[in-house]
């Protein structure tokens, strides 16, 4: 009876659990939206979406950063990826479903880039990338949280995401920015040339080639092969024990 | 020819190979009781082995052809997998089953049982002065195995630690890069994080690597002893975990100081976290002490030099770690 009490409570804790992180809140749009475009229709959404942290007009507030002089990269990244707007000010920013279409994402990046001096989106060019290189980078500047193969890890306080659905130019996006506590890198300390290799990396290591079939966070075929032996012996012992038991039996 | 006709003429040639029964050739009496023929069983086995040479035929054509290691694995497992139904099959139907049981045999000299102990018994007898065998075996056995432990000192200094005491740190020794070209005070943003090395040392020595980052000043918080450690807020840590030696490769570093966890370094192994702006205290983890910090100065071609040594013992603890005063 009691271990049934303690299932039903792990089972209750375990849906319960996803309902703890603060909801998204909705979007609020003003009414006569599709008659507006561009820097207007963005100053509107901002003040409806973005004001009660980041502060009229971008000056920002004790709860979210000032916004003068991001440009139009940080608004980019922070929209396109989902992680604005954010339930609550104290959690960290992870990818969720983006609430605000690409029209609307367009008109409050160009708000915000338009409050200050700041960098452009920027566009990489992973093609020119080489994948090699990316990899002695990444292992170098990412994969300490990141892990090898970009499958996300964690660090005291704070997750570090996978990378499996990032865009060339979120990656790009993000190693300027350093989003909530992850290094920034400035143009002296990645290249953009280099960074279109480490972009060529991540793009490789979101699909990589699994050569045992079975990828198991593409830990490479050796760790395939264990598993795959370890299931093998189960296999067997279980034949061997089934037989070893109708022997008996007969 | 279709698949059918194979299939007939695999079970045609079964039967027709299949050879009479008669007596043993020398006309001896049987000693394994007949067993009836049974044909379809051997069609069967037949059937069972060209279907095992057909996967594995496919295996070839297969690896020929470069085809996945999925179709491979399935092309050679299921060849292994028909020729031990094969097997089965053969041991199952074609194959006499009879079950004889023997007992053991009777012990065979009970006597001699009694012998051999009083042999061993008696053979001891000769022994008059056990005492005086039985302590020098003992030291014997003793003196051996100290000399096989003795290697064991081999695996680090014993008595003396002082030696893990030493750093290549010394006042204006001027940190360089992984290829050896200095750091200049310039190199170093705020947001990222830099490993450094000293100049003409031996990069592989546990005290060598630092971890270097660069905090705004109201970020910094350093004990008034160290005051002037940080010039222009450039900080340089030893880059080895004070717990199990691992180096510290993870940086946090906030964006929005108010909402988010603090400057840390951060050791990958075990998650120890070290306090990026408060002379390495250890805020998270298994690390018993902070991470040893190394004051710099900035030389007039603004190359970053240390400005002393570093400011505790480097690298994971051992013994008589934490009675050791911190040199400087």
């Amino acid at each position: 009876m009691r271990i049934r009490a303690l299932l039903g409570a792990l089972l209750a804790a375990l849906t319960l659990a996803p309902g703890a992180a603060a909801a998204p809140r909705p979007i609020v749009r003003p009414a006569d939206e599709a008659s507006k475009s561009g820097v207007e229709l963005g100053s509107e959404l901002y003040a409806g979406n973005c004001a009660t942290c980041h502060g009229i007009a971008g000056v920002g507030t004790p709860i979210g950063p000032r916004l003068r002089g991001v440009g139009a990269l940080a608004p980019d990244f922070y929209l396109s990826t989902g992680y604005m707007p954010l339930g609550s000010a104290h959690e960290q920013p992870i990818r969720v479903r983006v609430l605000l279409d690409k029209r609307e994402r367009d008109a409050i990046t160009a708000y915000v880039a338009s409050l200050g001096k700041g960098p452009a989106v920027p566009t990489p060019d992973p093609a020119s990338g080489d994948v090699a290189e990316g990899r002695e980078l990444f292992t170098e500047h990412c994969a300490g949280c990141h892990q090898v193969v970009a499958e996300g890890g964690i660090m005291p306080g704070a997750k570090a995401p996978p990378l499996n659905r990032a865009t060339p130019v979120q990656i790009a996006e993000a190693v300027r920015i350093g989003p909530y506590v992850m290094p920034d890198f400035s143009k002296k300390d990645i290249t953009d040339a280099q960074l279109n290799s480490i972009i060529a990396y991540v793009r490789y290591a979101q699909d990589p080639y699994d050569a045992g079939g079975w990828g198991i966070s593409h830990l490479g075929p050796f760790s395939e092969g264990m598993v795959t032996w370890l299931l093998a012996v189960v296999v067997l012992v279980a034949t061997c024990v089934l037989l070893g038991k109708r022997m008996r039996a007969s | 020819m279709k698949p059918r006709n194979w299939l007939m003429a695999a079970l045609v040639a079964a039967r027709t190979v299949r050879r009479p029964h008669h007596e043993s050739a020398d006309g001896r009496e049987r000693i394994v009781a007949r067993s009836e023929p049974d044909p379809g069983a051997e069609a069967l086995v037949a059937l069972l082995l060209v279907l095992t040479a057909l996967a594995a035929a496919l295996f070839v054509v297969a690896y020929g052809l470069d085809w996945s290691t999925q179709a491979l694995g399935g092309a050679l497992g299921g060849a292994l997998a028909l020729l031990a139904a094969a097997l089965i099959v053969t041991a199952k139907r074609l194959m006499p089953d009879e079950e004889i049981p023997e007992l053991y045999p009777d012990e065979e000299h009970p006597e001699e049982q009694e012998k051999v102990d009083q042999i061993v018994r008696e053979s001891g007898s000769g022994l008059t002065r056990k005492r005086l065998l039985g302590t020098t075996a003992g030291i014997a056995g003793t003196a051996l195995g100290a000399a096989l432990l003795t290697p064991a000192l081999s695996l680090g200094p014993f008595a003396d630690t002082s030696r893990l005491n030493e750093t290549p740190w010394r006042r204006g020794t001027r940190l360089v890069d992984r290829d050896g070209k200095p750091w200049s005070a310039d190199d170093i943003d705020d947001g990222a994080f830099y490993t450094a090395f000293p100049e003409g040392a031996d990069p592989d020595a546990i005290a060598s690597p630092l971890v270097m980052i660069k905090l705004a000043a109201p970020d910094i918080h350093l004990p008034p002893e160290r005051a002037g450690w940080a010039p222009e807020g450039i900080l340089a840590y030893s880059k080895i975990c004070t717990h199990a030696g691992c180096a510290i490769a993870l940086y946090r570093n906030p964006l929005f100081q108010p909402v988010e966890p603090s400057h840390a370094l951060v050791c990958p192994c075990h998650y120890s976290t070290f306090d990026a702006g408060a002379a390495g205290n250890v805020l998270f983890g298994p690390a018993g002490r902070p991470l040893p910090q190394l004051p710099l100065m900035i030389d007039g071609s603004r190359d970053l030099r240390a400005a002393g040594n570093l400011s505790g013992p480097v690298g994971p603890a051992w013994w008589g770690v934490r009675s050791r005063p911190t040199s400087s």
